[in-house]
């Protein structure tokens, strides 16, 4: 695209590690500049965070993932000239995007009250563990501990099973992703009202949002979903709603009900159970299916739920997938140019705006890439901040 | 002023991903009008789960369709749809979830829109994208945790592909769906001009998992393998997982192995001082964490975990959960009243404005309830 939806908005990322850095890369996605302003030396601590030892230039690959497209400033906010020169891109910024712990941008002079009166129109958003009072406070704001913390865990796995968390870091995702709407939401009311805006989230409120639909029905009725003890797949959800094993691999079936079921697979046995007693008799329902499934291939079975319309899928994992035209057809992947004749692939931005993907082939920035040209503008020497962009 | 004050949105979705997408915008200041089939509804309305329903409907609808409004129509009317193409000419957003082609039989796609209001804002969520061999399937949670590799990241190496226990997929849709529809509103505000904004549940999903997929695209396809003993993620080295203890659960995140040994006083973790051991050799480090926590209750463990600054949690559920002042504080609970007098808890939009919650007393709309109203207000007749 040659025009996209933010071009022209410039975002400081104080942000570090994961939440509010994919915020800032959704940012960069729609177009916007978006420069970290790191510590000298160390910079954004996940620089330094690898997962499987993947390591490209300095930086671990999972840095790279979450901070393509951006640019890079260092500052020491301890002392005064770097508190100046944020001051100099404070005043050309639209928006600020924060992570730290409660007090600490108040301790540099750059909380949300001070920054207004150097950008009285700044968008400042910010990303706490667990809000900015009570007795959580000052606990580490870290993906697992949130979910643990939150119920989430008492949601996966079966019921006879530890709490099981999600294996991604989903507090983290789903806040950064709450941020960009907060982000952009205040955007559009500063284009009609010059109005700036604080916005604040927490991991906790995320991740409790997140479980809305578990929580709603928790509150109407004090009891804590349950996770069935066989096949659980969402412990709202009534048989034969889950994974089960099959001659040669998996298949999920999603909801449907049990006589439609039953012909289908031709499983009798299930029928000795009614529809209005299915959620109530989930877990023998489910062992009977568990039985049946096994005796076939994935295939045969998805071919006879997929005649009588029945919600059902194989179960892929990324080499099978990758394989798969659905997924080619998709093109998800793009390459990234590290600029020394290697590259890398990631995934690009999942959203389509008229009818083009958003995609960018600019890599993540070495620590403080950009200090002389950011510098430089600033002090008038170049064009402004904005036309640049 | 609210954040979106004065935006209008249409919204054709039904079930989850669409209708999560528009709750939020309703959230900061949008009105939001869903337009339901005549008799039926939202087949959400209907989706009851486990054995919970409020005043014979769901409790998840009324949790997804708060602080909305209903218009009937039926879109296979020619006189329904002339009405809605009308309130559609006043509008700034269109928001759908049909499968591909629905909305072109109906005479609602895109470019029919755009022609009526040229700075429409038309945003649609499908399943698998509008091309390729499985643009026809259904779009269901479920099913695309499956097919997208999702589900070898949850739970031990011993157990079936896991699905996260909450409907992931069509969450995270909805939020891409709200941020491209929010990034081409900013731009209709300065151009006048609309914009297509689409996302799948496919393209979602695996934007979820961009940091582990991006690391199989580049390591030669490896899978992850998840480990065997308390997983919680398939690329974190030990201790990282939750852990049983002498009345309850605790979570340990990353941490140093040896110090940790020296913490709780567990002789055999002194034994791996190399770093990559901790990753390489998880399950047996994890299993000797294990056969250690279970001797003491989580608050004695938590007490000298803390002290140490070890990053580790209480692992709760929804009634331990409500009787912690960490959560009540947050206020996270709102009480929404439909029109027909109900009353329903549910949670609240997760972020603050200006210091302030954005909360709305308005529940669920009953089918139908503001068609009259609706058409007096903008002209319909």
């Amino acid at each position: 695209m040659k025009h996209l939806p933010l071009n022209g908005i410039t975002v400081l990322e104080f942000s570090q590690y994961l939440s509010g850095p994919s915020a800032g890369l959704r940012l960069a996605d729609f177009g916007a500049r978006v420069i970290k302003v790191e510590r000298p030396e160390q910079g954004d601590a996940g620089r330094k965070l690898a997962i499987k030892n993947l390591w490209i230039d300095d930086n671990s690959l999972l840095f790279h993932t979450i901070n393509r497209n951006k640019q890079s400033i260092t500052a020491d906010l301890k002392n005064e000239e770097g508190i100046a020169v944020i001051h100099q891109l404070i005043k050309r910024a639209d928006v600020i995007t924060h992570n730290f712990r409660p007090g600490v941008m108040e301790k540099y002079g750059l909380d949300f009250n001070s920054v207004k009166q150097i950008n009285p129109s700044i968008i400042y958003a910010t990303i706490s563990g667990y809000g900015n009072e009570g007795p959580w406070k000052d606990l580490p704001g870290q993906d697992l501990l949130l979910q643990a913390i939150s119920g989430l865990t008492y949601t996966t796995g079966n019921l006879e099973d530890a709490p099981v968390p999600f294996g991604l870091s989903i507090a983290d995702y789903i806040c950064g992703a709450q941020m960009v709407q907060g982000i952009i939401a205040a955007l559009i009311r500063r284009q009609k009202a010059k109005q700036p805006a604080l916005i604040e989230l927490s991991l906790l409120e995320s991740i409790l949002d997140f479980q809305f639909e578990l929580l709603t029905t928790f509150y109407a009725n004090k009891k804590q979903p349950k996770r069935s003890a066989v096949s659980n797949g969402n412990p709202l959800l009534a048989p034969p709603y889950g994974i089960y094993k099959t001659g040669d691999g998996y298949i999920a079936i999603a909801m449907t009900n049990l006589d439609v079921l039953a012909s289908a697979i031709d499983c009798l046995a299930i029928l000795q159970y009614k529809q209005e007693h299915a959620f109530v008799e989930r877990d023998a329902i489910k062992d009977i299916l568990t039985a049946h499934l096994i005796t076939h291939a994935t295939m045969y079975w998805l071919e006879k739920l997929h005649d009588h319309k029945i919600w059902a899928m194989n179960v892929l994992d990324w080499r099978q997938l990758r394989t798969q035209d659905g997924y080619k057809q998709l093109g998800m992947e793009q390459r990234i140019d590290l600029g020394n004749g290697k590259h890398f692939i990631t995934t690009r931005c999942p959203i389509k705006i008229n009818g083009a993907y958003l995609q960018s082939p600019v890599k993540a920035p070495a620590l403080g890439e950009q200090n002389e040209l950011i510098q430089n503008e600033c002090s008038g020497q170049q064009h402004t901040i904005k036309s640049m962009a | 002023m609210r954040l979106l004050e004065d935006i209008l949105v249409i919204d054709f979705s039904q079930f989850l991903s669409g209708p999560s997408a528009s709750l939020r915008l309703a959230d900061m200041g949008a009105r939001v009008i869903k337009v339901e089939k005549p008799s039926t509804g939202d087949i959400c309305r209907y989706l009851y789960v486990s054995d919970t329903r409020i005043e014979g409907e769901s409790t998840i609808f009324h949790a997804i369709n708060r602080n909305k409004e209903s218009y009937a129509a039926d879109l296979k009317e020619a006189n329904d749809l002339r009405k809605i193409k009308e309130l559609i000419q006043q509008a700034d957003v269109v928001i759908h979830n049909f499968r591909p082609g629905v909305m072109k039989r109906l005479g609602l796609d895109y470019d029919t829109v755009k022609a009526l209001n040229p700075s429409i804002i038309y945003g649609e969520i499908s399943g698998y994208g509008n091309e390729g061999p499985w643009k026809d399937l259904p779009g269901q949670d479920l099913l695309l945790q499956s097919v997208s590799g999702l589900t070898w990241l949850s739970n031990n190496a011993n157990t079936n592909p896991t699905p996260m226990g909450v409907a992931v997929v069509d969450i995270v849709a909805g939020t891409h769906l709200a941020q491209g529809i929010l990034a081409a509103l900013y731009q209709q505000i300065q151009t006048g001009e609309g914009a297509l904004v689409q996302v799948s549940m496919l393209e979602s999903i695996l934007d979820f998992q961009f940091e582990v997929l991006t690391c199989f695209y580049n390591d030669g396809e490896q899978l992850p393998v998840r480990s065997a003993v308390n997983n919680a993620n398939a690329y974190i080295a030990a201790p990282y997982g939750i852990y049983k203890t002498l009345n309850g659960f605790l979570a340990l995140s990353m941490t140093n192995i040896v110090a940790l040994g020296h913490i709780i006083q567990c002789k055999d973790l002194l034994v791996y001082t190399e770093p990559a051991e901790w990753y390489n050799r998880r399950d047996e480090i994890k299993s000797i964490i294990a056969d250690c926590l279970i001797a003491k209750t989580t608050d004695e463990w938590l007490a000298v975990l803390r002290l140490k600054d070890i990053w580790c949690a209480k692992v709760l559920d929804y009634e331990m959960l409500m009787q912690e002042k960490g959560y009540q504080c947050l206020q996270m609970e709102l009480e929404v009243q439909t029109s027909a007098g109900l009353t329903v808890k549910t949670t609240r939009c997760p972020f603050k404005v200006d210091g302030q919650l954005l909360t709305s007393g308005k529940g669920a709309p009953v089918l139908g309830e503001d068609t009259c109203a609706i058409n007096q207000q903008f002209g319909i007749q």
